[in-house]
């Protein structure tokens, strides 16, 4: 066999912040695999599942990643990121299933809210793609640092067959010893990034060269403002008449549905400009840009109690 | 179309980056209202930790319930305490996790609850902490939840620990009063052998979380208190439960072997190269304990097989040596039966198997634990099934020694004798943290039952015993 090229050795037996991260993140990947019959990835095409995808790939070297993968669209989506999702499943040679909120709406299982945000209704067709896979595990890019209902998540969590968290019957997560049992109609969420912050895993695309849909990066758009956020103008998200519409300089801090998604000022054209901007943000990514946060102080913890991920 | 990974070199990588070793995990604990809570919002908030976003919706729900006043109108427990629960009961309930940095170094934050009932929360913090900062109400001194946690901390081995002796405002900075509560703290201490060993020093900082004296400043009304800050001490404590003086690992090599990476053809590596990984036979997972180089000699349980390292992969990179925490990829020059649940280990240096041990548990579980039960062990990436033949003690928590148990319920922590289904190479927990622990797994619902850390193995399986592939159970 051909050697790749070998590397000098780190005489300080130390590992930098960002490679503890990584070999964690790898760990608990390869253990859900090695234990779970059926593990799906849900990938959006958004920066923490992208991340998630390249570790995944890193973890089973030279071979392809064992994984399905799994994204809900709620319809709302924006395209280009659609196109990104497509073209990144293509070049890791995975299967990639679109359960579709767009379907429930139409045949009646779901009834569009009065706010027109799709996000709490991506649950319903989650919990029934999770079942029709008979997915046993599903690997998330959820981070603790995003919300405090999320910062009590432990990194293997533990699902009844309505997909329910209950914060008050967690496991005990013990060293790096993860409990996966289950029984029949239980499943798995997985978060191997649970301990990444947001600096981080832009520290980690710039490190690794990871590509992302460009929306991340600042770019030119016709915005409104609403909810103290610029809201892009869509089909699905129009400005009303008392709201002016104006072409600013913006770039997305988190990628989601175009309805609840909002934009923030920016100049950042490159990951590097991206990774300063992060360093001296004052505000939190979902604080910036998620207005279906913003329903309550305890928004996130409703939908995850709900099975939502 | 195949992809291949953008790959770098790690050496380049740790040159260019912060200074290696700068990510440290530290748990908190305390017995309910000796402000642990407050503490963390304070620490997050001095150090500019907390974001604007965030501070506002918390001064928003502050300003609702009525809390606030000394602290400026804010009230820090509602940083952590995000549950609705725990809002509505003012306690925090789970584990919360907390992210923060300083120019100095970037911190992981278990922020463990007090209540009795959750103490499984705490020992869930302090088994991956490098320090743990106890905390106690400068009024009440030590209490029986402040020797539980303390005996946790000692039996963990958890590499520091910070006593931090809180509301020392509510004492008017007396020294005289705090001097009482330090000489009673190190008094517990020192019966249960802290400061020797693991954890290596006790340290105890007079601090007021609410006013914010000695968290991330120094007071300037505790002049008699010469020493660090609490943020001070934490971003200088070394990680050094596992090192020597040069910082090089100093356990032996241990792998628990993850999977066998095995394409077998569909591979990701570029056309022309594919041919050469058709064989491609790698065993992964990470490095529990030590280090590993290329020509290393191996030894493999079971099987009891040698080899030696041709390889260490990482994801396409190959690196010449390889050390713990690092997940990897190792090549050997033999082909041996190796699968999930195997140790590879520097050769020679495994103990004998064994199919019996001594152990201290930490019972987690509502469900009381009788002698004569079955569950489920799990040591690294192996599970076995196992019986618990006898509880012979249980910890007092007023002498701190052992008292005789018959059983042992939820927050026991009991010793017991262990048989297991299977030769397993066991060690003491005392020389090894990684390979020495294990989880107590209930075989049916699958419930984490107790944390388990090897005190003495049991005598050794007699060589050419055959039995030793009995039942592997799989998840």
């Amino acid at each position: 066999m051909r050697a790749p090229p070998v590397t000098t050795s780190i005489a300080s037996h130390r590992l930098s912040e960002l490679d503890v991260l990584e070999s964690e993140a790898i760990h608990i990947i390869r253990e859900v695999v090695a234990e779970f019959e059926r593990p799906v990835l849900l990938f959006s095409g958004g920066k923490d599942s992208v991340v998630v995808l390249h570790l995944a790939a890193k973890a089973f070297w030279p071979g392809k990643i064992p994984l399905a993968l799994l994204h809900v669209d709620t319809g709302h989506n924006f395209p280009e990121v659609l196109e990104f999702r497509d073209k990144t499943v293509a070049a890791h040679g995975v299967r990639l299933t679109v359960a579709k909120v767009e379907d429930y709406i139409s045949d009646g299982r779901l009834v569009e809210r009065a706010d027109g945000t799709r996000n709490p209704l991506q649950t319903l067709p989650l919990l029934d793609a999770i079942a029709a896979g008979r997915h046993d595990a599903v690997f998330g890019g959820a981070r603790r640092d995003e919300d405090k209902a999320r910062a009590k998540e432990r990194i293997l969590s533990l699902r009844d067959e309505f997909g329910q968290w209950d914060p008050r019957n967690q496991r005990p997560e013990l060293w790096n010893l993860y409990n996966g049992r289950h029984t029949v109609g239980q499943h798995v969420r997985a978060f191997p990034i649970s301990n990444w912050t947001e600096l981080n895993v832009w520290r980690y695309i710039e490190r690794e060269n990871i590509e992302l849909p460009p929306l991340y990066y600042a770019h030119e758009r016709e915005v409104y403002r609403r909810d103290n956020m610029w809201r892009a103008v869509s089909p699905v998200s129009p400005a009303r008449a008392d709201e002016t519409v104006e072409t600013r300089t913006v770039r997305y801090r988190t990628v989601g549905d175009m309805s609840c998604t909002g934009a923030v000022d920016s100049l950042a054209a490159s990951v590097a400009d991206v990774v300063r901007e992060v360093g001296v943000s004052t505000i939190t990514e979902r604080g910036a840009t998620r207005a279906d946060d913003r329903i309550s102080e305890a928004a996130m913890e409703d939908r995850k109690k709900e099975g939502y991920f | 179309m195949t992809l291949t990974i953008d790959t770098h070199n790690l050496a380049a990588e740790a040159a260019v980056s912060a200074p290696a070793g700068t990510l440290f995990r530290f748990a908190t604990a305390g017995s309910v209202d000796d402000g642990k809570s407050t503490l963390v919002g304070r620490l997050l908030h001095d150090s500019k930790a907390i974001l604007a976003d965030q501070l506002e919706a918390v001064a928003r729900t502050s300003t609702e319930r009525g809390f606030g006043g000394e602290s400026g109108g804010i009230d820090f427990a509602l940083l952590t305490d995000g549950l609705r629960a725990e809002r509505e009961q003012g306690i925090t309930i789970d584990v919360a996790y907390r992210y923060f940095a300083t120019p100095a170094r970037s911190f992981i934050l278990a922020d463990c609850p007090g209540h009795v009932q959750y103490t499984r929360n705490m020992v869930t913090g302090a088994t991956t902490a490098d320090a743990v900062i106890m905390l106690i109400d400068a009024r009440k001194g030590v209490l029986e939840q402040t020797r539980r946690h303390l005996s946790v901390v000692a039996l963990l081995r958890v590499p520091h620990v910070i006593i931090a002796v809180n509301k020392i405002d509510l004492l008017d900075y007396d020294e005289a009063a705090y001097r009482e509560v330090e000489a009673s703290v190190r008094q517990v201490t020192a019966e249960l052998g802290l400061g020797s060993g693991l954890p290596s020093e006790v340290h105890v900082i007079p601090v007021s979380a609410l006013v914010g004296d000695n968290v991330v400043d120094r007071s300037a009304r505790t002049p008699w208190y010469a020493g660090p800050s609490l943020l001070e001490l934490l971003e200088t404590l070394t990680v050094i439960d596992d090192r020597d003086s040069t910082g090089r690992a100093i356990e032996a090599f241990r792998l628990p072997v993850q999977l066998v990476l095995r394409p077998q053809g569909a591979v990701v590596v570029a056309p022309e190269l594919a041919d050469s990984y058709r064989d491609y036979r790698a065993y992964a997972g990470q490095v529990a304990s030590g280090s590993i180089k290329v020509g290393d000699t191996v030894s493999v349980e079971p099987g009891g097989g040698t080899s030696t390292v041709t390889g260490i992969d990482f994801a396409g990179v190959a690196l010449d040596e390889a050390f713990a925490p690092q997940s990897i990829a190792l090549r050997l020059a033999d082909d041996l039966d190796i699968a999930r649940g195997a140790v590879i280990a520097a050769a020679g240096t495994l103990p004998p198997v064994t199919r019996t041990l001594e152990a201290d548990l930490f019972w987690l579980d509502p469900r009381p634990l009788a002698p004569g039960a079955r569950v489920l062990v799990k040591f690294g990436t192996t599970v076995v099934q196992a019986l618990i033949s006898a509880v012979t003690g249980r910890l007092n928590l007023a002498t701190l020694g052992a008292e005789p148990a018959t059983g042992l319920a939820v927050n026991d922590i009991g010793q017991a004798s262990i048989r297991l289904s299977r030769d397993l190479p066991v060690e003491r927990y005392r020389q090894n943290r990684r390979s020495g622990a294990f989880l107590v797994i209930h075989p049916q619902d699958g419930a984490t039952l107790a944390a388990g850390i090897v005190t003495a193995p049991g005598e050794a399986t007699p060589a050419g015993d055959g039995s030793g592939a009995g039942s592997e159970v799989s998840p």
